[in-house]
């Protein structure tokens, strides 16, 4: 190290990116996109729902990234990591624009620490601040279990993207434009597999039915609305999950009606649909 | 985005029935410096697919030269094909690299977020340029304006070969080596190649 440099660090991240083959990086995600507080928007909230939509992709995709040499062939290995990207990316863009409407949910870092907002938002902040849902956060099991995870998730996820499109904060409508052309992807991808391995071999068929009865649980909370969700769509901002209910039953049954395979018996977000046997749940509120 | 600095695409999307809208980038070229800066920028290529250059890849959105108290400064604005898009940093870069060689002091990347990049501003140039490369051009793209369906079938008819022009392939991956790639193989000369996929 020269002296010029007081530490390594300095040396690393002062001065010209052009010695970096592919530039350091260290810069607003959002420069030059309008970050405007909607009129009639608690900063504040917008923060918290752009955190729990952020880290919804951010953890989900954390856990996809590490099926990264370990899927069943090199094609579903690229798969999931590409898909993971795509997830980190939206992930990016949602926390640094947590960070633009409210600066106060960024941990304090020591002054002149060059770490970006979204970054300090995803790496210092502690475990009980992530708003996730759980289906992104449990641990990964077989493959059948990750391809169940990813089209229940990515099933709502959609539902919801296409709802925000319309939002009247600029770059939760951007994200989610761009987004629903991404998890698409992500959706199919998981209803191809889904019936490829229910129709494919007696194990296979075992898998899937293990990861569908140990995820379904998990699906509810994924369009129960949180009282912050029900505020921010009432502002035109936010979208309510219990309206994704309908399309998300729809997508799931058109997937479990090819593959052959029921509907497990757990309806744990339609209480009114539910019959004599569906007394093991608990109807939500 | 706004309001004053309307992004070009926003413009193609009111050209009803334009497959491929234009994917030359909106820029100034009523000054001399304008049209230089449109032209140095147009010349930088897609750090992955570098038989593409930015513009014909519809990522570079506007060149501009704007003016303030100090003097110009060139504004590019690039758009992200996909969200998560590694290459974003490097295309930055390289902008603002190939501009202040061709003597533009100050230069700034803005990134446009909306409208989402589309396959179908990928221009005739760089269609052309991906076959010759032995890639398979996109056709074109979705419209999604309402619910998705959701394809449980083959995501679009099977492009013919790049290489033999066989209409025999068969998708092995709807993700590729870039996220804006889908793998397939033609069963006729049994080269794999990689199609550009529609979004």
């Amino acid at each position: 190290m020269s002296d010029e440099h007081g530490s390594v660090f300095d040396g690393l991240l002062g001065g010209d990116s052009s010695q970096w083959a592919f530039g350091t990086d260290f810069e607003d995600p959002l420069a030059g996109v309008d970050t405007t507080t909607p009129d009639g928007v608690d900063p504040a909230e917008l923060a918290a729902y752009c955190l729990m939509l952020g880290d919804d992709a951010l953890i989900m995709s954390q856990r996809l990234s590490e099926w990264c040499s370990r899927a069943p062939d090199l094609e579903e290995d690229i798969a999931l990591a590409n898909m993971a990207l795509d997830l980190l990316g939206q992930a990016r863009l949602l926390l640094a624009r947590a960070a633009a409407a409210d600066p106060a949910v960024v941990p304090a870092l020591p002054e002149g620490s060059p770490v970006p907002p979204e970054d300090a938002l995803a790496f210092f902040r502690d475990d009980r601040d992530f708003r996730n849902v759980r289906l992104a956060e449990v641990p990964n099991g077989d493959f059948a279990h990750v391809v169940v995870r990813l089209l229940l998730f990515s099933t709502a996820r959609l539902a919801l993207l296409e709802r925000l499109r319309t939002s009247r904060d600029h770059v939760l409508a951007a994200v989610a434009g761009k987004g629903v052309k991404e998890v698409a992807y992500h959706r199919d991808w998981a209803g191809r597999w889904f019936l490829t391995l229910a129709q494919g071999t007696e194990e296979s068929h075992r898998r899937l039915l293990a990861a569908l009865d140990a995820l379904w649980p998990l699906q509810g909370e994924l369009v129960a609305a949180h009282p912050l969700e029900r505020s921010l769509a009432g502002a035109g901002v936010g979208v309510d999950p219990a309206e994704l209910r309908q399309e998300v039953d729809a997508v799931l049954d058109q997937v479990l009606t090819v593959s052959g395979v029921p509907r497990p018996g757990r309806r744990p977000w339609r209480a009114s649909a539910a019959g004599p046997d569906a007394t093991a749940c608990t109807p939500r509120p | 985005m706004t309001a004053d600095r309307p992004a070009i695409a926003r413009r193609d999307a009111g050209t009803p029935g334009t497959r491929h809208p234009s994917a030359t980038p909106r820029g100034c070229e009523a000054t001399e410096a304008g049209r230089r800066a449109l032209e140095v920028a147009g010349e930088v290529r897609d750090p992955e697919m570098p038989m593409l250059t930015l513009a014909d890849l519809g990522v570079l959105r506007g060149v501009e030269v704007e003016r303030d108290a100090d003097g110009e400064v060139v504004v590019a604005s690039i758009t992200p094909t996909y969200t998560g898009c590694p290459a974003m940093a490097t295309m930055r870069d390289d902008l603002v690299h190939r501009l202040r060689d061709a003597g533009f002091d100050r230069v700034e990347v803005r990134v446009v977020l909306d409208p989402p990049w589309s396959s179908d501003w990928i221009s005739e140039r760089g269609r052309a340029a991906l076959r010759a490369a032995g890639l398979s051009a996109p056709g074109p793209a979705p419209r999604r304006p309402g619910p998705v369906l959701l394809t449980l079938g083959p995501p679009r008819p099977a492009p013919p070969c790049p290489r033999c022009g066989s209409a025999a392939t068969r998708l092995t991956s709807e993700f590729g080596a870039t996220a804006c790639k889908a793998l397939y193989r033609c069963t006729a000369c049994l080269e794999p190649f990689e199609h550009v996929k529609e979004i």
